[in-house]
């Protein structure tokens, strides 16, 4: 039976066009994948259902739910479906509850606004849901906090909101992009069963093609406002016809062109490295206990070699990124660049310094608003001692705008007028300036699109061929990892569990965390990808 | 930028006013504040005396003028003294973070927060003498703690973004980090707080000239003034009410344009707006 029917769906903004003619339909009990990259609709979409478009916004044509127009809807009638009729969860579950109110409160309180149950039944019905989602009475009462929990139960709590009127549509924006691996298969293990049980249509916003592959039922590929194709999953993903989902999906799995050259000198060298943290003191008495986030670790790195490092949130890759890079002090063991010791947290020498630089994850705060790109960029050239000036700087900035694929004009601009892929490069630009050897990439690609992932990607892999550098890849992204490093290290807990040659460890891991961290990996079906 | 907020564009035309007022003064003054013409007292309002003049014949106009280069003189210097010492204390307390430097200067700072700022500002002008320049440093010493707390707020939240590590990983040290990196982007931060330490700073400088600490005669002061015609108020009320409305004024137009200012500078403040 058809639950929702949208047709012709336009939406601008401020008179900028944000959707144009978006038409679908979708049954009950089904799950609707949309897919697209930033920027796509996708969003806006599920907003313009919900009638939570910002204000400024016109939308025309119709979005009927079982023959309600919810686009006609007044404000006030609109209050009595969204939570009602139409559930909703969010990317961030960090920020989707209020943290001064318990779990259970925030999933009664839907209710009792419904007027649905008193407030004795509301907590009844609300510890019934969080049951439904897996968050028992025993180890989750109703009276904890959000703090209490983690993003993956948190977001358990949101879905059990979304849920609690027994909505007939659930529309999920990325619900699981801001979570681990294994995290994020639990959770679509469990909107999938919601689905069957509570028989409930779910709208899935995904840039993830992985993700919808293995859930959806039907799927609408969207590119700038509209949707270039839709139809039952299997058939898009094997027919392919629009050229953009062709282009998503060769970008979603796609292996840069390598010369894999390590050679056997040895370029970075870790000896039994421990990083621990003092916790914030309990009692003006006692000392502060320690956190060991790096324990034990040891791993050498060889010249010209693309090692990964993988792990989940909190397994101490960023603390460890940081004492690579001689920022903090090491409680025992030592690391080696090139043979010489690089003495964490005290005075580092700069010839050992320049030889090391950084890429952030995030494109937006990496830099200094402030600055221009030109100077930006020529950050790193504080290390050298003969610092070049004048016009020796102004062409090593151009070349090094121009090797990352932009303009020598870019220097005078602000970070502001960049998108996030550019951004990425400038921040490339940056690190490789001083020409180092070894470029740690913290989650370099993560806040990218997949198709300005690919293109990062490939700009990686062409430079490390050209300027002989190594690159320790860090990332919670598998399929990444598998595809452009040479060797892959698992850590967990501060400890790393499994390394050795990456096909390898991906076809035949031996430690159950790995085996359980690939096996929660979303996969593209194996027979389209080709 | 080209849409400025009404309250910033107001609380300016208010403010510069009263600077230009200010600026004037060092050159003309319709007539000699120094004088005295006794016969000519308790004038109302005229052609001649535009406020009229006080108990001993001066010319209020401009009385008013001379008083707000007072004012204005003894905010600037002591906001200055504030931002001078304050901020560096706050940046180099943010660049110590967790080491008990940062505790040492912020505590000191809760110190100096805890006692009320006037009833110390009327204890160091009575010690040390009343006089315009112990009046700024006594309104001086309690901007450093405002400006090092605000400073060290900012800079605690810049410190956490990447583009400090990696000017970490260029080699640069706290200091030229603080200097390049943190302080151009806490600037909004400090400029609408110093509009409104300014504005603070020119009613403590009224308050403390009103009780006699401030500046001395013969030198025209809004706070002075205020108090000499407290006891004449029932035969000539103009006397109080020019600088009293100076005074009300004057800070109007800073805190609007503090307000107008935090509007255009504060991003945070600029999203939830539209």
């Amino acid at each position: 039976m058809r639950l929702l029917e949208v047709k012709d769906l336009s939406v601008s903004i401020h008179g900028t066009k944000i959707l144009d003619n978006v038409s679908f339909n979708i049954n009950e009990s089904e799950i609707y994948g949309i897919v697209g990259e930033s920027g796509s609709g996708k969003s806006m979409t599920a907003l313009s259902l919900m009638g939570l478009l910002p204000n400024g916004s016109k939308s025309t044509g119709s979005a009927s739910l079982s023959d309600t127009d919810l686009l006609k809807l007044s404000e006030e009638k609109m209050c009595s479906y969204r939570g009602n009729a139409i559930g909703m969860i969010f990317q961030e579950p960090m920020t989707a509850l209020n943290p001064v109110q318990t779990i259970g409160k925030q999933v009664a309180e839907t209710l009792i606004i419904h007027g649905q149950a008193n407030k004795k039944e509301a907590l009844e019905i609300a510890r019934e849901k969080l049951n439904r989602v897996g968050l028992l009475e025993e180890q989750f009462p109703l009276d904890k906090y959000p703090h209490e929990l983690s993003g993956g139960q948190r977001q358990r709590v949101a879905i059990a909101m979304a849920i609690a009127m027994r909505p007939k549509l659930l529309i999920a924006d990325e619900p699981t992009t801001a979570l681990d691996v294994t995290t994020q298969s639990q959770i679509l293990n469990l909107l999938k069963s919601l689905v069957e049980e509570e028989s409930m249509a779910l709208i899935l916003i995904t840039h993830d093609l992985a993700v919808i592959s293995g859930l959806a039922d039907n799927v609408a590929v969207m590119q700038k406002g509209k949707i270039v194709e839709e139809g039952k999953t299997n058939t898009i993903f094997k027919e392919m016809k629009h050229p953009y989902t062709k282009q998503l999906f060769s970008a979603s799995d796609h292996v840069p062109e390598r010369n894999t050259k390590a050679e056997e000198t040895p370029l970075l060298e870790l000896n039994h490295v421990i990083r621990k943290y003092k916790l914030p003191r309990e009692n003006i008495f006692k000392a502060p206990q320690t956190f060991t986030a790096v324990n034990d670790v040891s791993f050498v790195l060889k010249k010209g070699e693309n090692l990964g490092l993988v792990g989940e949130s909190g397994c101490g890759k960023s603390t460890l990124t940081r004492a690579i890079l001689g920022l903090d002090e090491l409680q025992s063991g030592e690391i080696f660049l090139e043979g010489h010791h690089v003495n964490a947290g005290k005075k580092l020498d700069s010839s050992l310094r320049r030889k090391m630089q950084v890429v952030f994850q995030d494109p937006f705060g990496s830099f200094n608003p402030r600055h221009k790109v030109g100077r930006l960029i020529s950050e790193p050239f504080y290390l050298i001692e003969d610092r070049p000036t004048g016009d020796l700087l102004k062409n090593a900035i151009n070349q090094a705008l121009v090797d990352v694929g932009l303009n020598a004009e870019d220097a005078e601009k602000y970070i502001h007028e960049f998108s996030g892929g550019q951004r990425q490069r400038i921040a490339i630009a940056r690190a490789l300036i001083i020409k180092p050897s070894l470029i740690v990439l913290d989650e370099a690609v993560s806040a990218l699109d997949v198709s300005i992932r690919a293109q990062v990607l490939d700009l990686l892999a062409e430079l490390s061929n050209k300027f002989e550098l190594s690159y320790l890849f860090i990332s919670h992204d598998l399929s990444v990892v598998r595809n452009i490093t040479d060797r892959v290290m698992v850590m967990k807990a501060g400890s790393i569990v499994e390394s050795g040659d990456t096909q390898k460890v991906f076809e035949n891991p031996t430690h159950p965390y790995t085996k359980e961290l690939i096996a929660a990996t979303p996969r593209l079906p194996e027979n389209l990808t080709t | 930028m080209t849409n400025f907020p009404r309250t910033l564009i107001f609380g300016g035309i208010l403010f510069s006013i009263f600077l230009l007022c200010a600026l004037v003064s060092f050159v003309w003054t319709p007539a000699d504040v120094e004088i005295l013409h006794i016969t000519a007292r308790f004038k109302l309002p005229s052609a001649i005396h535009w406020f009229g003049t006080d108990h001993f014949g001066r010319d209020i106009f401009s009385m008013i003028m001379v008083g707000a280069r007072t004012s204005i003189a003894v905010a600037v210097v002591a906001v200055g003294i504030g931002i001078a010492l304050g901020v560096p204390l706050g940046l180099w307390a943010a660049a110590n973070h967790g080491h008990w430097l940062d505790d040492l200067i912020m505590r000191g700072n809760d110190l100096v927060f805890a006692f009320p700022s006037l009833i110390i500002a009327i204890l160091i002008t009575a010690v040390f003498g009343p006089s315009a320049f112990n009046a700024i440093i006594a309104i001086g010493i309690f901007n450093i703690p405002v400006f090092a707390r605000i400073s060290r707020g900012g800079a605690l939240s810049i410190w956490t973004l990447d583009y400090i590590l990696s000017a970490r990983v260029a080699g640069k040290r706290a200091f030229r980090i603080s200097a390049e990196h943190i302080l151009p982007n806490i600037a909004n931060l400090l400029i609408v707080q110093g509009t409104i330490q300014f504005s603070l700073g020119i009613l403590a400088e009224a308050a403390l000239s009103y009780v006699g600490l401030g500046v001395q005669p013969p030198t025209p002061s809004w706070g002075r003034m205020l108090a000499d015609s407290q006891t004449m108020i029932s035969i000539a009320p103009h006397l109080a009410l020019f600088p009293g409305f100076a005074i009300i004024l004057t800070v109007l137009g800073l805190n609007l344009m503090g307000d107008g200012l935090r509007d255009i500078l504060d991003p945070r403040i600029r999203r939830t707006q539209r």
